[in-house]
């Protein structure tokens, strides 16, 4: 290590309170982690032995009062990604190498903002603006598409459907996986971009040999921000979204799985009893959700550090 | 974390506090709080301090109102009502982190057979019934402002047996209205709410033979769209045709509203009808003297009266355990019930002023607060 | 020009790429002639314009679908480039036409909803947007009138503090996990950082409210500072995961060369790491901040509700720009319904508007700062 060769105790000092600010730190955010769920644990136990008329509804015990939320939960930020991803990474690109430069800056600004849009104001578009315009549409699918299952109805009166409170999600997600993406693709070595046009690569071809595999961890990074946005975003689906207690994969009606966020938001303020610990229950549930969503992702890409430039 | 000093952060954190340092420096405070009191003298009252409440939102509008007329009353005394829900008021005012609740359903019998945490041990606390609503059932249909429904045919949309706005038991009730030929679209509350329960304890009063769930702040069947508070469903029914909703009355501004079948008469909405049902209905037996929780009583049938109502009560202590906090609530809960505060959350929100019996009780009640 | 320039965009690849697009361009065949790529997404337009219109006119759909004819022409636009250039100027470059198509659809599919979702705002915002917004709290307001003061100065305050939290836990723990981390408790945080992105905004609030009323004894606390922590367990993932993005860019050349030089570690990480990366950690702070300052759920239970001014941030309930939306959206009722309302989209307005101002300075920041080199 260079550090060991250095001679003045003070430079060695500095080293040392410097990695341990660090290393305390990242401790930190273990701990306060720990302490959640801990927390949840806590105030979780009361639900998860509760019998039947304890818990809301009609739920014989508490498993089956939160399997459709967790379906709901993963089924809704599934839609919002499968939407949101190839848009994000497409803009991103747009943003990085196709548009002209100071275009480019003023539309990354643009987007950034939109970050910072409340989602108590997605809610209220949603509400207000997107599901009046999407109703229609709606309408015509399953009149004409209805033999395929996603598409059966009967439709939606409002057009306040899963699928309508999955667009709103991917549009609140797509700023921040924008940005993420759009950081990484500047950061992409602009040698190795220029050597693969010089060997009469398209510009295609170019990105996907120079700028792709470079930023592919950076990309997971933003589908997993995204994503973790997705699952516990609250307030904007609690409005948006038509739900109930079921588990189905309908895109257009009004029967909707509702998600472990929402349900919480729309429960907790009436809640007494033991109804207050399922909900936090539940929550508990959406961190192992998190959780577990989180380490299938990490089995299947990997932390691809070959292209990253520290620690290579 | 000295180091901090040195790096990107603090630059970035910078502009942040400046700009809260600039807004704070700027206003020094809003142009409403500057003392108008100072320069008016006489001091009115001697009340000061600041009073917390959490509770429902259905009252929240008129609390505002309250709020904001006491507050004028006395200079000192700041309300504060968060419209959180009536669970999380009950729940916050149990474990002492509200000093009153606000609250659509009186305290139950378990909720009363525990402690208060801000009250002195076995003093117990107290239902004031202060906000009187009636819901409506408002409906969003082209060509159509003067629908009837009795409450056998309220159950049957809003269980789903009866689908369509041009379904035999529609068409009978309204002869000469021009029903179309589309699918009801029915929206009914997402978060659990005492709306809900009012409104299916109405129908599960008076139309047995088809609402066979029992009543419950969550809608018990899988019909039509959830939406989101009183603005929810509101929104949600305008935007949508051919819908129809159950909602405070406050919040159906842009629909219409059904008259009700009540008895052999139909009645339009009205906020007389409906203070009169609350003012001709019993009190919950069973408690103490002057815990006014009242038993609505769906069924009566005089002239103009609106059984379909919602009755919001102020949850306080018979004693306090700090007795400053007692002399503001009892003040403020006395206010509440007072012909000004009434007639003030009648205009504003379109709230039905409390019979004037069941006024003098409040106050009676409100002034026995320790 | 007679290359992949006709493309519109392609016409403004900057410095040395575009020499060598240009030069790329020798060894195709056939060209598709300048200008191709517009005529044809006007024509996709037009075509899509005019199934519209029959549509409209045959009473299908009530009024012309404008967003329906950009949404659908694009599309085709995109088959039609490609099919064309297929033909004319083979697989490589159609397929590059393709994606460049495609790329610049993306953009304008999102577009649609983030203008559409911006005007809404600015539509019903503008109503209130007047100086008593700015200098009055709704403290003895009834009805029309009265301001978001206390609400803008709370949500100032709160995620100010939360970003004084955030950012030196959250800058320090990227650092640690790129420049020192190795072993379990690297891989530990890398991997519950994300997970910590998972908890949904309502438990953070449960979560610091159980703690402070535990720590302080009071169940009943509110306080700005309880929801500014709230807000940090929420603000820190995301400081973490986009700053350690951003540092693993750094190339490790340059650490190199200043260990290289005899400079200590902790100096070259705050003297060359960090501010080499100053730019996207000035956008990744912001990310946050934008990500926090939206928030609604926690500060409800936590910073609570109040009509009135409060500065404090360590006593008293204290108003937040999304609470105040939210509540002044839900509350709207009675006679004056409209003007909560109008308060609600003015809120949300302002909040919009601050963030901005607050993007605009980190990036001036950043350029002040950032050295002076690349793109």
């Amino acid at each position: 290590m260079t550090t060991d060769t250095a001679r003045r105790g003070g430079i060695r000092l500095g080293d040392r309170v410097f990695a341990g600010s660090a290393a305390t730190a990242g401790a930190l955010i273990l701990i306060v982690l720990a302490a959640v769920a801990v927390f949840l644990i806590a105030q979780s136990l009361p639900a998860l032995g509760a019998g039947p008329g304890e818990l809301p509804g009609t739920a014989q015990n508490f498993w089956v009062y939160v399997w459709p939320l967790v379906f709901g939960t993963i089924w809704s930020a599934f839609l919002a990604l499968l939407v949101a991803t190839p848009l994000s990474i497409g803009i991103a690109l747009f943003i990085s190498h196709y548009a002209p430069r100071r275009l480019a800056q003023a539309l990354g600004y643009v987007i950034d903002l939109l970050a910072a849009v409340p989602s108590v104001v997605f809610g209220l578009w949603g509400i207000v603006v997107l599901a009046p315009f999407v109703q229609p549409m709606y309408s015509w699918l399953v009149a004409n598409l209805g033999w395929i299952p996603l598409f059966a109805g009967p439709v939606s009166g409002t057009g306040r459907t899963v699928l309508t409170a999955s667009v709103v999600l991917a549009v609140m997600v797509l700023p921040i996986m924008t940005a993420i993406c759009r950081e990484v693709f500047l950061q992409a070595p602009r040698l190795h971009e220029e050597a693969a046009l010089a060997l009469g690569a398209t510009r295609w071809e170019m990105i996907r040999m120079a700028v792709l595999p470079f930023a592919r961890a950076g990309i997971v990074s933003a589908i997993m921000l995204g994503l973790g946005r997705a699952l516990g975003e609250t307030m904007a689906v609690a409005m948006v979204l038509s739900p109930a207690l079921v588990v189905n994969m309908f895109l257009l009606t009004s029967i909707n799985p509702n998600t472990i966020a929402a349900n919480i938001a729309l429960q907790f303020p009436e809640a007494t009893g033991v109804s207050v610990n399922a909900l936090i229950a539940s929550g508990l549930v959406l961190f192992l959700v998190t959780l577990g969503i989180n380490m299938i992702a990490r089995y299947i890409v990997g932390r691809r550090r070959a292209f990253s430039g520290a620690n290579a | 974390m000295t180091f901090t000093r040195f790096t990107a952060s603090a630059r970035i954190t910078a502009p942040v506090a400046a700009l809260a340092i600039a807004t704070i420096a700027l206003s020094g405070c809003a142009a409403n709080e500057r003392g108008t009191g100072a320069a008016d003298a006489a001091p009115a009252s001697a009340l000061k301090g600041t009073l917390s409440a959490v509770g429902s939102s259905a009252q929240g509008a008129a609390e505002t109102v309250w709020a904001a007329g006491f507050q004028t009353d006395n200079p000192d005394v700041t309300v504060n009502y968060d419209p959180q829900g009536s669970g999380a008021g009950r729940k916050s005012f149990i474990s002492g982190a509200a000093d009153f609740a606000g609250s659509d359903a009186a305290l139950s019998d378990d909720e009363l057979g525990g402690d208060f945490a801000l009250c002195t041990p076995g003093s117990g606390a107290i239902d004031l019934p202060v906000y009187i609503s009636p819901i409506a059932v408002a409906y969003n249909v082209d060509g159509v402002s003067d629908l009837r429904l009795d409450a056998d045919t309220i159950a049957g949309i809003f269980k789903g047996s009866i689908t369509r706005w041009n379904d035999k038991a529609l068409t009978a009730l309204n002869p000469d209205a021009k029903l179309p030929d589309a699918a009801i679209t029915v929206v009914h509350r997402s978060d659990d709410s005492g709306t809900t329960q009012n409104f299916t304890e109405y129908l599960a009063a008076n139309a047995k033979s088809v609402w066979d769930a029992p009543a419950s702040q969550t809608f018990p069947y899988q019909v039509g769209d959830a939406a989101k508070g009183t603005s929810g469903v509101a929104d949600a029914t305008k935007s949508a045709s051919n819908s129809i909703t159950y909602v405070d009355e406050s919040g159906s501004a842009g629909l219409s509203i059904a008259q009700l079948k009540v008895g052999d008469a139909f009645v339009t909405i009205n906020a007389k009808g409906a203070a009169a049902v609350v003012a001709a209905s019993p009190l919950k037996s069973g408690r103490a003297d002057h815990d006014l929780a009242v038993d609505i009583d769906r069924t009566i049938t005089d002239a103009d009266a609106w059984p379909l109502v919602l009755v919001s009560y102020v949850i306080a202590c018979q004693q306090y355990k700090d007795s400053a906090k007692a002399d503001l609530v009892k003040a403020y809960a006395g206010y509440l019930a007072t012909d000004a505060a009434q007639q003030a959350s009648a205009e504003q929100t379109g709230s039905a002023p409390l019979s004037a019996e069941l006024a003098t009780k409040v106050q009676a009640a409100a002034a026995s607060i320790k | 020009m007679t290359t992949t320039t006709s493309t519109p965009s392609a016409t403004t690849m900057p410095g040395a790429g575009a020499v060598a697009a240009r030069r790329g361009g020798l060894y195709a065949a056939a060209r598709l002639p300048r200008g191709t790529a517009w005529a044809t997404l006007a024509a996709s337009w037009l075509v899509t314009g005019g199934l519209f219109g029959i549509l409209d006119a045959a009473g299908a759909s009530d009024g012309f679908n404008l967003v329906g004819t950009i949404f659908f022409g694009t599309v085709l636009f995109d088959v039609a480039i490609w099919s064309l250039a297929l033909l004319v100027e083979g697989r490589r470059r159609a397929l590059d036409r393709l994606v460049t198509s495609l790329v610049s659809t993306a953009f304008v599919i999102a577009l649609l909803p983030l203008v559409s979702l911006v005007a809404t705002v600015l539509q019903n915002g503008l109503a209130r947007f007047d100086t008593a917004y700015f200098t009055e709290s709704m403290r003895n307001v009834i009805g029309a009138g009265g301001g978001g003061l206390h609400a803008i100065v709370g949500t100032l305050e709160i995620t100010g503090m939360a970003t004084l939290i955030s950012v030196p836990v959250g800058l320090l723990a990227s650092i640690y996990l790129v420049e020192y981390g190795r072993g379990a408790l690297a891989r530990g945080i890398t991997f519950f950082v994300d997970v910590m992105m998972g908890i949904p905004s309502i438990v953070a609030g449960l979560f610091a409210f159980a703690l402070f009323a535990l720590a302080t004894g009071n169940p009943g606390i509110r306080s700005g500072f309880v929801g500014a922590v709230s807000l940090s367990v929420l603000m820190i993932p995301v400081v973490v995961r986009s700053s350690e993005e951003i540092l693993r860019l750094v190339p490790n050349e340059l650490r190199e060369a200043s260990l290289a030089l005899g400079v200590p570690k902790w100096l070259t990480v705050l003297k060359i790491v960090l501010p080499t990366s100053i730019a996207g950690l000035v956008t990744g702070v912001m990310l946050a901040i934008a990500r926090v300052i939206g928030e609604t759920a926690p500060l409800l239970i936590v910073a609570g509700f109040t009509a009135s001014m409060n500065y404090d941030l360590f006593s008293d309930r204290m108003m937040t720009l999304p609470v105040f939306v939210y509540t002044q959206y839900t509350q709207a009722a009675g006679l004056h319904a409209q003007a909560a309302v109008d308060r609600a989209w003015a809120g949300a307005l302002t909040l919009i508007i601050i963030v901005m101002v607050l993007n605009l300075a980190g990036r001036v920041i950043a350029r002040i700062f950032a050295p002076r080199y690349g793109r």
